[in-house]
Protein backbone atom coordinates (compact mmCIF):
# COMPACT_ATOMS: atom_id res chain seq x y z
CA UNK A 1 0.00 0.00 0.00
CA UNK A 2 1.48 3.46 -1.13
CA UNK A 3 0.99 6.54 0.63
CA UNK A 4 1.02 9.05 -1.84
CA UNK A 5 -1.87 11.81 -0.95
CA UNK A 6 -3.41 9.25 1.45
CA UNK A 7 -1.90 11.94 4.88
CA UNK A 8 -1.52 15.33 5.59
CA UNK A 9 1.06 17.81 7.88
CA UNK A 10 -1.46 20.09 9.45
CA UNK A 11 1.18 21.18 11.90
CA UNK A 12 4.22 22.08 13.06
CA UNK A 13 6.52 23.78 15.32
CA UNK A 14 9.75 25.10 15.92
CA UNK A 15 10.92 25.46 19.29
CA UNK A 16 12.31 28.89 19.34
CA UNK A 17 15.18 28.53 21.93
CA UNK A 18 18.81 27.28 21.18
CA UNK A 19 20.05 27.02 24.72
CA UNK A 20 17.42 25.67 27.13
CA UNK A 21 19.23 25.80 30.68
CA UNK A 22 15.83 26.52 32.71
CA UNK A 23 13.99 23.97 30.84
CA UNK A 24 14.08 19.78 31.02
CA UNK A 25 14.00 17.37 28.09
CA UNK A 26 10.37 16.03 28.69
CA UNK A 27 9.27 19.80 29.19
CA UNK A 28 10.65 20.91 25.62
CA UNK A 29 9.03 17.86 24.39
CA UNK A 30 5.35 19.05 25.89
CA UNK A 31 6.22 22.57 25.02
CA UNK A 32 6.85 21.73 21.37
CA UNK A 33 3.54 19.21 21.24
CA UNK A 34 1.47 22.29 22.10
CA UNK A 35 2.96 24.40 19.19
CA UNK A 36 2.56 22.01 17.08
CA UNK A 37 -1.12 21.18 18.06
CA UNK A 38 -1.84 24.62 18.45
CA UNK A 39 -0.37 25.17 14.81
CA UNK A 40 -2.64 22.24 13.33
CA UNK A 41 -5.70 23.69 15.52
CA UNK A 42 -6.15 20.27 17.23
CA UNK A 43 -6.09 19.56 21.33
CA UNK A 44 -4.04 17.13 23.06
CA UNK A 45 -6.90 14.56 23.47
CA UNK A 46 -7.47 14.11 19.23
CA UNK A 47 -3.88 12.78 19.32
CA UNK A 48 -4.13 8.64 18.48
CA UNK A 49 -0.84 8.13 17.46
CA UNK A 50 3.12 9.37 18.81
CA UNK A 51 6.52 8.84 17.41
CA UNK A 52 9.31 9.84 19.34
CA UNK A 53 13.15 8.60 18.40
CA UNK A 54 15.99 7.93 21.11
CA UNK A 55 16.01 11.13 22.33
CA UNK A 56 13.06 11.18 23.90
CA UNK A 57 14.25 9.93 28.09
CA UNK A 58 13.38 7.03 29.56
CA UNK A 59 11.12 4.72 27.14
CA UNK A 60 10.30 6.83 24.70
CA UNK A 61 7.10 6.88 24.05
CA UNK A 62 5.67 5.63 27.28
CA UNK A 63 6.62 7.91 29.58
CA UNK A 64 6.40 11.04 27.02
CA UNK A 65 2.09 9.50 26.75
CA UNK A 66 2.41 9.63 30.34
CA UNK A 67 4.22 12.80 31.32
CA UNK A 68 2.18 14.57 28.32
CA UNK A 69 -0.92 13.57 29.15
CA UNK A 70 -1.92 11.78 25.69
CA UNK A 71 -4.91 9.56 26.65
CA UNK A 72 -6.35 8.29 23.36
CA UNK A 73 -3.13 6.98 21.62
CA UNK A 74 -3.80 3.90 19.98
CA UNK A 75 -0.73 3.60 17.65
CA UNK A 76 3.15 3.97 18.92
CA UNK A 77 6.73 4.29 17.17
CA UNK A 78 9.98 4.97 18.60
CA UNK A 79 11.84 3.72 15.51
CA UNK A 80 15.63 5.41 16.68
CA UNK A 81 18.12 5.98 12.88
CA UNK A 82 19.91 8.90 14.49
CA UNK A 83 19.41 12.84 13.05
CA UNK A 84 17.10 11.03 10.20
CA UNK A 85 14.48 9.38 13.22
CA UNK A 86 11.99 12.06 12.11
CA UNK A 87 12.01 11.63 8.39
CA UNK A 88 11.60 7.92 8.92
CA UNK A 89 8.54 8.67 11.43
CA UNK A 90 6.77 10.61 8.82
CA UNK A 91 6.85 7.92 6.75
CA UNK A 92 5.70 6.00 9.36
CA UNK A 93 3.33 8.04 10.11
CA UNK A 94 1.78 8.43 6.76
CA UNK A 95 1.77 4.25 6.26
CA UNK A 96 -0.22 4.16 9.76
CA UNK A 97 -2.70 6.57 8.69
CA UNK A 98 -2.80 4.72 5.11
CA UNK A 99 -3.72 1.69 6.78
CA UNK A 100 -5.90 2.95 9.10
CA UNK A 101 -4.33 2.49 12.68
CA UNK A 102 -4.69 6.35 13.67
CA UNK A 103 -5.92 9.80 12.49
CA UNK A 104 -3.77 12.45 14.35
CA UNK A 105 -0.22 11.72 14.87
CA UNK A 106 1.91 13.51 16.85
CA UNK A 107 5.99 13.70 16.40
CA UNK A 108 8.01 15.05 18.87
CA UNK A 109 12.11 15.89 18.85
CA UNK A 110 13.94 17.96 21.93
CA UNK A 111 17.53 18.28 22.79
CA UNK A 112 19.94 20.16 25.36
CA UNK A 113 23.15 19.23 24.61
CA UNK A 114 24.67 22.88 25.25
CA UNK A 115 22.78 22.93 28.69
CA UNK A 116 23.80 19.32 29.48
CA UNK A 117 27.41 20.33 28.64
CA UNK A 118 26.86 23.55 31.02
CA UNK A 119 25.60 21.08 34.06
CA UNK A 120 28.42 18.82 33.32
CA UNK A 121 26.44 15.63 32.47
CA UNK A 122 28.44 12.99 30.22
CA UNK A 123 27.66 13.36 26.60
CA UNK A 124 25.39 10.74 24.98
CA UNK A 125 26.80 7.56 25.69
CA UNK A 126 27.49 5.06 22.90
CA UNK A 127 26.94 1.41 24.11
CA UNK A 128 29.43 -0.44 24.42
CA UNK A 129 27.83 -3.36 23.54
CA UNK A 130 27.44 -2.18 19.64
CA UNK A 131 29.20 -4.91 17.64
CA UNK A 132 31.23 -2.23 16.23
CA UNK A 133 32.90 -0.75 19.60
CA UNK A 134 35.36 -2.25 19.94
CA UNK A 135 37.18 -2.53 16.61
CA UNK A 136 36.28 1.51 16.31
CA UNK A 137 36.32 3.06 19.34
CA UNK A 138 39.86 2.56 19.95
CA UNK A 139 41.23 4.78 17.42
CA UNK A 140 39.45 7.47 18.53
CA UNK A 141 36.56 7.77 16.08
CA UNK A 142 34.72 11.37 16.94
CA UNK A 143 31.38 12.94 14.44
CA UNK A 144 33.91 15.52 12.54
CA UNK A 145 36.65 13.18 11.64
CA UNK A 146 34.38 10.33 10.36
CA UNK A 147 32.73 12.66 8.23
CA UNK A 148 36.08 14.48 7.05
CA UNK A 149 37.10 11.12 5.68
CA UNK A 150 33.99 11.08 3.31
CA UNK A 151 35.11 14.52 2.39
CA UNK A 152 38.99 13.29 1.84
CA UNK A 153 37.65 10.30 0.01
CA UNK A 154 35.21 12.08 -2.47
CA UNK A 155 38.02 14.98 -3.62
CA UNK A 156 40.70 12.35 -4.24
CA UNK A 157 37.97 10.46 -6.57
CA UNK A 158 36.43 13.20 -7.98
CA UNK A 159 38.56 16.53 -7.38
CA UNK A 160 36.29 18.03 -5.72
CA UNK A 161 37.96 21.44 -3.44
CA UNK A 162 37.30 22.89 -0.16
CA UNK A 163 35.94 26.30 -2.08
CA UNK A 164 33.41 24.00 -3.35
CA UNK A 165 32.60 22.78 0.01
CA UNK A 166 32.22 26.66 1.63
CA UNK A 167 29.67 27.58 -1.08
CA UNK A 168 27.35 25.07 1.02
CA UNK A 169 27.58 27.14 3.79
CA UNK A 170 27.69 30.66 2.19
CA UNK A 171 24.53 29.49 0.85
CA UNK A 172 23.07 28.26 4.29
CA UNK A 173 24.43 32.17 5.72
CA UNK A 174 22.46 34.40 3.55
CA UNK A 175 19.17 32.18 4.23
CA UNK A 176 20.04 32.53 8.01
CA UNK A 177 20.31 36.20 8.14
CA UNK A 178 16.80 36.85 7.72
CA UNK A 179 15.87 33.95 10.20
CA UNK A 180 15.46 35.84 13.70
CA UNK A 181 15.97 32.51 16.08
CA UNK A 182 18.91 31.38 14.27
CA UNK A 183 22.11 30.77 16.35
CA UNK A 184 24.50 31.90 13.58
CA UNK A 185 23.16 34.95 11.48
CA UNK A 186 26.54 36.36 9.50
CA UNK A 187 26.31 36.32 5.97
CA UNK A 188 29.92 34.24 5.59
CA UNK A 189 32.27 33.82 2.65
CA UNK A 190 34.32 30.98 0.82
CA UNK A 191 36.81 33.04 1.98
CA UNK A 192 36.02 32.82 5.47
CA UNK A 193 34.70 29.09 5.25
CA UNK A 194 38.28 28.13 4.18
CA UNK A 195 40.25 30.24 6.28
CA UNK A 196 38.32 29.00 9.16
CA UNK A 197 40.45 26.78 11.79
CA UNK A 198 40.73 23.21 10.37
CA UNK A 199 39.01 20.66 12.76
CA UNK A 200 39.51 17.13 10.94
CA UNK A 201 41.05 17.55 7.39
CA UNK A 202 39.97 18.92 5.09
CA UNK A 203 36.93 20.02 6.92
CA UNK A 204 36.89 23.39 8.73
CA UNK A 205 35.26 25.03 11.49
CA UNK A 206 32.87 26.42 9.24
CA UNK A 207 32.10 23.50 7.27
CA UNK A 208 30.40 22.13 10.89
CA UNK A 209 27.13 22.56 11.94
CA UNK A 210 25.97 24.21 14.91
CA UNK A 211 25.73 22.37 18.61
CA UNK A 212 21.96 23.88 19.98
CA UNK A 213 19.38 23.00 22.03
CA UNK A 214 15.46 22.92 21.95
CA UNK A 215 13.70 20.66 19.34
CA UNK A 216 9.91 20.75 16.86
CA UNK A 217 7.19 19.01 16.35
CA UNK A 218 5.27 17.55 13.13
CA UNK A 219 0.99 16.81 13.61
CA UNK A 220 -0.05 14.41 10.52
CA UNK A 221 -3.36 14.12 10.01
CA UNK A 222 -5.85 11.79 7.76
CA UNK A 223 -7.18 13.51 4.67
CA UNK A 224 -11.08 13.84 6.39
CA UNK A 225 -9.73 15.43 9.50
CA UNK A 226 -7.03 17.58 7.44
CA UNK A 227 -10.23 18.81 5.15
CA UNK A 228 -12.23 19.66 8.72
CA UNK A 229 -9.50 22.47 9.73
CA UNK A 230 -8.39 25.71 8.67
CA UNK A 231 -4.56 25.05 8.85
CA UNK A 232 -2.77 25.14 5.04
CA UNK A 233 -2.30 21.45 4.45
CA UNK A 234 0.88 20.16 3.02
CA UNK A 235 0.44 16.30 0.92
CA UNK A 236 3.00 13.57 1.93
CA UNK A 237 3.72 12.39 -1.52
CA UNK A 238 5.95 9.86 -0.93
CA UNK A 239 9.15 8.62 1.30
CA UNK A 240 11.87 6.31 1.55
CA UNK A 241 14.61 5.35 4.16
CA UNK A 242 17.35 2.93 4.28
CA UNK A 243 20.51 1.57 6.20
CA UNK A 244 24.10 2.09 4.82
CA UNK A 245 27.16 0.69 6.60
CA UNK A 246 30.52 -0.38 5.76
CA UNK A 247 29.27 -3.70 4.21
CA UNK A 248 31.04 -6.09 6.01
CA UNK A 249 34.32 -4.33 4.93
CA UNK A 250 33.36 -3.15 1.22
CA UNK A 251 33.87 0.54 2.54
CA UNK A 252 33.05 3.17 0.24
CA UNK A 253 32.64 6.75 1.45
CA UNK A 254 31.55 8.89 -1.66
CA UNK A 255 28.00 7.84 -1.44
CA UNK A 256 25.23 7.80 1.40
CA UNK A 257 21.84 6.01 1.95
CA UNK A 258 20.08 8.22 -0.07
CA UNK A 259 21.49 6.52 -3.26
CA UNK A 260 18.43 3.87 -2.06
CA UNK A 261 15.88 6.34 0.46
CA UNK A 262 15.75 8.74 -2.44
CA UNK A 263 14.44 6.97 -5.69
CA UNK A 264 11.84 5.18 -3.66
CA UNK A 265 10.81 8.45 -2.57
CA UNK A 266 10.28 9.40 -6.11
CA UNK A 267 8.80 6.44 -7.00
CA UNK A 268 6.26 6.96 -4.59
CA UNK A 269 5.23 10.59 -5.49
CA UNK A 270 5.46 9.86 -9.05
CA UNK A 271 7.73 13.31 -9.34
CA UNK A 272 11.47 13.58 -10.48
CA UNK A 273 14.55 15.93 -9.39
CA UNK A 274 13.42 18.63 -12.12
CA UNK A 275 9.84 19.01 -10.08
CA UNK A 276 11.74 19.93 -6.98
CA UNK A 277 11.14 23.58 -6.16
CA UNK A 278 12.77 23.34 -2.55
CA UNK A 279 15.00 21.18 -0.97
CA UNK A 280 16.29 20.55 2.54
CA UNK A 281 19.14 18.72 2.69
CA UNK A 282 20.65 17.25 6.32
CA UNK A 283 23.44 19.33 6.85
CA UNK A 284 25.67 18.19 10.02
CA UNK A 285 28.50 19.40 7.24
CA UNK A 286 28.98 20.48 3.88
CA UNK A 287 30.15 16.99 2.75
CA UNK A 288 27.00 15.79 3.83
CA UNK A 289 24.49 17.78 1.47
CA UNK A 290 27.19 17.35 -1.15
CA UNK A 291 27.28 13.65 -1.44
CA UNK A 292 23.38 13.63 -0.62
CA UNK A 293 22.77 15.90 -3.68
CA UNK A 294 24.55 13.52 -6.12
CA UNK A 295 22.81 10.80 -4.52
CA UNK A 296 19.34 11.67 -4.84
CA UNK A 297 20.30 12.61 -8.27
CA UNK A 298 20.23 16.43 -8.28
CA UNK A 299 23.39 15.87 -10.48
CA UNK A 300 26.09 13.35 -11.45
CA UNK A 301 27.98 11.47 -8.61
CA UNK A 302 31.55 13.51 -8.60
CA UNK A 303 29.68 16.82 -10.02
CA UNK A 304 28.38 18.01 -6.55
CA UNK A 305 30.80 20.38 -6.07
CA UNK A 306 30.44 22.14 -9.11
CA UNK A 307 26.80 21.75 -8.34
CA UNK A 308 27.00 23.54 -5.36
CA UNK A 309 29.06 26.26 -6.16
CA UNK A 310 28.64 30.27 -7.07
CA UNK A 311 25.49 30.55 -4.82
CA UNK A 312 23.36 27.70 -6.68
CA UNK A 313 21.70 26.70 -3.57
CA UNK A 314 20.68 30.04 -2.39
CA UNK A 315 17.38 31.13 -3.10
CA UNK A 316 16.10 33.27 -5.61
CA UNK A 317 19.60 33.00 -6.93
CA UNK A 318 20.37 29.55 -7.80
CA UNK A 319 18.80 26.64 -9.40
CA UNK A 320 17.88 24.46 -6.13
CA UNK A 321 17.00 26.49 -3.03
CA UNK A 322 17.73 24.59 -0.11
CA UNK A 323 17.56 24.64 3.96
CA UNK A 324 16.65 28.67 3.58
CA UNK A 325 15.89 28.45 7.57
CA UNK A 326 19.70 28.73 7.52
CA UNK A 327 19.70 25.27 7.96
CA UNK A 328 21.85 22.84 10.72
CA UNK A 329 25.28 25.28 9.16
CA UNK A 330 23.56 28.42 10.65
CA UNK A 331 20.00 27.71 12.27
CA UNK A 332 19.39 24.93 14.24
CA UNK A 333 20.53 21.33 14.77
CA UNK A 334 18.34 20.71 17.90
CA UNK A 335 19.87 17.60 19.95
CA UNK A 336 22.22 16.91 17.47
CA UNK A 337 19.39 15.87 15.44
CA UNK A 338 18.18 17.91 12.15
CA UNK A 339 16.16 15.60 10.78
CA UNK A 340 12.84 17.54 12.32
CA UNK A 341 13.78 20.72 11.48
CA UNK A 342 14.55 19.61 7.66
CA UNK A 343 10.84 18.80 7.63
CA UNK A 344 9.55 21.98 9.20
CA UNK A 345 11.45 24.09 6.87
CA UNK A 346 9.84 22.19 3.71
CA UNK A 347 6.46 22.76 4.97
CA UNK A 348 6.98 26.10 5.92
CA UNK A 349 8.07 26.55 1.68
CA UNK A 350 4.87 24.32 0.43
CA UNK A 351 3.11 26.84 2.79
CA UNK A 352 3.92 29.85 1.23
CA UNK A 353 4.99 30.69 5.17
CA UNK A 354 8.95 30.74 4.54
CA UNK A 355 10.58 34.08 5.43
CA UNK A 356 9.67 36.48 2.44
CA UNK A 357 13.10 37.18 1.92
CA UNK A 358 13.91 33.06 0.70
CA UNK A 359 10.24 32.19 -0.01
CA UNK A 360 10.28 30.14 -3.10
CA UNK A 361 7.79 31.49 -5.99
CA UNK A 362 5.50 28.41 -6.70
CA UNK A 363 6.28 25.88 -4.02
CA UNK A 364 4.46 23.15 -5.04
CA UNK A 365 6.83 20.52 -4.25
CA UNK A 366 9.79 20.08 -2.15
CA UNK A 367 11.73 17.49 -0.77
CA UNK A 368 13.03 16.47 3.12
CA UNK A 369 16.38 14.55 3.51
CA UNK A 370 17.81 13.07 6.70
CA UNK A 371 21.05 11.36 7.37
CA UNK A 372 21.33 9.65 10.82
CA UNK A 373 24.78 8.05 12.34
CA UNK A 374 27.89 8.54 10.77
CA UNK A 375 28.19 9.44 6.66
CA UNK A 376 32.14 7.84 7.39
CA UNK A 377 30.30 4.53 8.86
CA UNK A 378 26.89 3.51 9.82
CA UNK A 379 23.91 5.63 8.66
CA UNK A 380 20.45 5.98 8.49
CA UNK A 381 19.04 8.06 5.54
CA UNK A 382 15.66 8.83 4.78
CA UNK A 383 14.01 11.05 2.35
CA UNK A 384 9.98 12.28 2.15
CA UNK A 385 8.39 14.67 -0.96
CA UNK A 386 6.00 17.05 0.41
CA UNK A 387 3.61 18.81 -1.84
CA UNK A 388 0.53 21.55 -2.26
CA UNK A 389 -3.08 20.50 -2.22
CA UNK A 390 -2.88 20.23 -5.87
CA UNK A 391 0.55 18.46 -6.20
CA UNK B 1 52.60 5.68 37.11
CA UNK B 2 55.07 6.03 34.35
CA UNK B 3 53.75 7.33 30.93
CA UNK B 4 53.81 4.13 29.19
CA UNK B 5 51.57 2.92 31.69
CA UNK B 6 49.43 5.81 31.68
CA UNK B 7 48.80 5.89 28.18
CA UNK B 8 48.04 1.87 27.16
CA UNK B 9 44.66 1.67 26.07
CA UNK B 10 41.89 -0.47 27.44
CA UNK B 11 40.54 -2.79 25.09
CA UNK B 12 36.94 -4.47 24.76
CA UNK B 13 37.42 -7.88 24.79
CA UNK B 14 33.88 -9.99 24.86
CA UNK B 15 34.34 -13.41 22.79
CA UNK B 16 34.16 -12.22 19.37
CA UNK B 17 36.80 -9.86 19.93
CA UNK B 18 39.43 -11.39 22.76
CA UNK B 19 40.79 -13.82 19.77
CA UNK B 20 41.41 -10.81 18.37
CA UNK B 21 43.23 -8.65 20.59
CA UNK B 22 45.07 -11.95 21.53
CA UNK B 23 46.41 -12.01 17.98
CA UNK B 24 47.68 -9.03 17.98
CA UNK B 25 49.67 -9.33 21.34
CA UNK B 26 51.37 -12.41 19.51
CA UNK B 27 51.78 -10.14 16.60
CA UNK B 28 49.33 -11.07 14.00
CA UNK B 29 46.22 -9.21 12.50
CA UNK B 30 43.17 -11.63 12.43
CA UNK B 31 40.85 -11.13 9.33
CA UNK B 32 37.57 -13.54 10.01
CA UNK B 33 36.99 -15.81 6.88
CA UNK B 34 34.17 -18.48 5.95
CA UNK B 35 34.46 -21.49 5.18
CA UNK B 36 31.40 -22.25 3.78
CA UNK B 37 31.26 -18.78 1.44
CA UNK B 38 34.93 -17.98 1.24
CA UNK B 39 34.82 -14.35 1.55
CA UNK B 40 36.30 -12.58 4.57
CA UNK B 41 34.96 -9.82 6.49
CA UNK B 42 35.65 -6.96 8.82
CA UNK B 43 35.33 -6.45 11.98
CA UNK B 44 35.08 -10.43 13.00
CA UNK B 45 31.79 -12.25 13.44
CA UNK B 46 30.56 -15.29 14.71
CA UNK B 47 28.30 -15.91 11.84
CA UNK B 48 29.28 -14.86 8.30
CA UNK B 49 27.45 -11.19 7.22
CA UNK B 50 27.73 -12.27 3.28
CA UNK B 51 26.19 -15.91 3.70
CA UNK B 52 25.46 -16.40 7.24
CA UNK B 53 27.18 -19.44 8.11
CA UNK B 54 28.02 -20.14 11.54
CA UNK B 55 31.39 -21.74 9.73
CA UNK B 56 33.97 -19.03 10.30
CA UNK B 57 37.55 -18.81 11.39
CA UNK B 58 40.43 -16.26 12.19
CA UNK B 59 43.03 -15.93 9.84
CA UNK B 60 46.34 -14.25 9.45
CA UNK B 61 46.16 -11.44 7.52
CA UNK B 62 49.66 -10.06 5.42
CA UNK B 63 49.10 -6.85 7.20
CA UNK B 64 49.77 -5.09 4.00
CA UNK B 65 47.63 -2.56 2.62
CA UNK B 66 46.55 0.83 0.99
CA UNK B 67 45.29 4.19 2.96
CA UNK B 68 41.40 4.38 1.58
CA UNK B 69 41.00 7.43 3.43
CA UNK B 70 42.11 9.31 6.50
CA UNK B 71 41.92 12.96 8.75
CA UNK B 72 43.75 14.25 11.05
CA UNK B 73 41.93 15.50 14.51
CA UNK B 74 43.80 18.82 14.91
CA UNK B 75 42.23 19.59 17.55
CA UNK B 76 44.06 16.85 19.94
CA UNK B 77 46.78 17.02 21.75
CA UNK B 78 48.86 15.59 20.18
CA UNK B 79 46.93 15.32 16.33
CA UNK B 80 46.42 12.03 15.74
CA UNK B 81 45.37 10.08 12.16
CA UNK B 82 42.38 8.33 11.96
CA UNK B 83 42.14 6.11 8.62
CA UNK B 84 40.55 3.86 6.63
CA UNK B 85 43.15 1.04 5.30
CA UNK B 86 42.69 -1.52 3.00
CA UNK B 87 44.00 -4.86 3.39
CA UNK B 88 45.53 -6.69 0.89
CA UNK B 89 42.95 -9.47 1.28
CA UNK B 90 40.18 -7.06 0.01
CA UNK B 91 38.72 -5.76 3.26
CA UNK B 92 39.02 -2.33 4.93
CA UNK B 93 39.44 -1.48 8.72
CA UNK B 94 39.03 1.86 10.97
CA UNK B 95 42.57 2.07 12.38
CA UNK B 96 45.34 4.70 13.04
CA UNK B 97 48.42 5.77 11.24
CA UNK B 98 51.37 6.35 13.35
CA UNK B 99 55.37 7.23 13.38
CA UNK B 100 54.19 9.43 10.02
CA UNK B 101 55.26 13.03 9.23
CA UNK B 102 51.39 13.90 9.42
CA UNK B 103 51.38 15.84 6.51
CA UNK B 104 52.75 13.39 3.90
CA UNK B 105 50.21 10.98 4.42
CA UNK B 106 48.26 10.37 1.36
CA UNK B 107 45.12 8.37 0.32
CA UNK B 108 46.94 5.00 -1.99
CA UNK B 109 49.95 5.62 0.33
CA UNK B 110 51.25 1.49 1.04
CA UNK B 111 51.12 1.19 5.12
CA UNK B 112 51.95 -2.24 6.85
CA UNK B 113 50.26 -2.89 10.19
CA UNK B 114 52.46 -2.49 13.96
CA UNK B 115 51.32 -3.17 16.85
CA UNK B 116 50.54 -1.04 20.50
CA UNK B 117 50.85 -2.61 23.55
CA UNK B 118 47.03 -2.46 25.50
CA UNK B 119 46.15 -3.10 29.06
CA UNK B 120 45.54 -6.67 29.91
CA UNK B 121 48.22 -8.42 27.94
CA UNK B 122 46.73 -7.48 24.82
CA UNK B 123 47.31 -5.43 21.53
CA UNK B 124 46.01 -2.91 18.91
CA UNK B 125 47.03 -3.22 15.23
CA UNK B 126 47.66 0.28 13.62
CA UNK B 127 49.54 1.04 10.38
CA UNK B 128 52.56 3.32 9.54
CA UNK B 129 54.13 3.78 6.04
CA UNK B 130 55.51 0.30 3.95
ZN1 LIG C 1 30.04 -16.81 4.24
Amino acid sequence: MGINGKSYIVGIYEHPCRAALDKTLPQLHAEIAKGALADAGLSKDDVDAYFCAGDAPGLGPINMIEYMGLNNVRHMDSTETGGSSYIVHVNHAAQAIAAGHCNVALITLAGRPVADAKEGKPVRYYNQQAPDFPFEMPYGPNVTNMYAMCAMRHMYEYGTTSEQLAWIKVAASHHAQYNEHARLRDVVTVEDVVNSPMIADPLHRLDCCVITDGGGGIVMVSPEVAKSLKRTRVKVLGAGEAPKHLAAGQVDLTYSGARWSGPKAFAEAGVTTADIKYASIYDSFTITVLETLEDLGFCKKGEGGKFVSDGNLISGVGKLPFNTDGGGLCNNHPGNRGGMTKVLEAVRQVRGEAHPKVQVRNCDIALAHGTGGLLGSRMGSATVILGNEDA
Amino acid sequence: MSTEQKNKINLVANSESKPYWEGAAKGQLLIRTCNACGKAHYYPRTICPHCFSEDTAFVEASGNGVIYSYSVTRQAKPPYVIAYVTLDEGVSMLTNIVDCEIDKISIGQKVKVKFNEAEDGYALPVFTSA
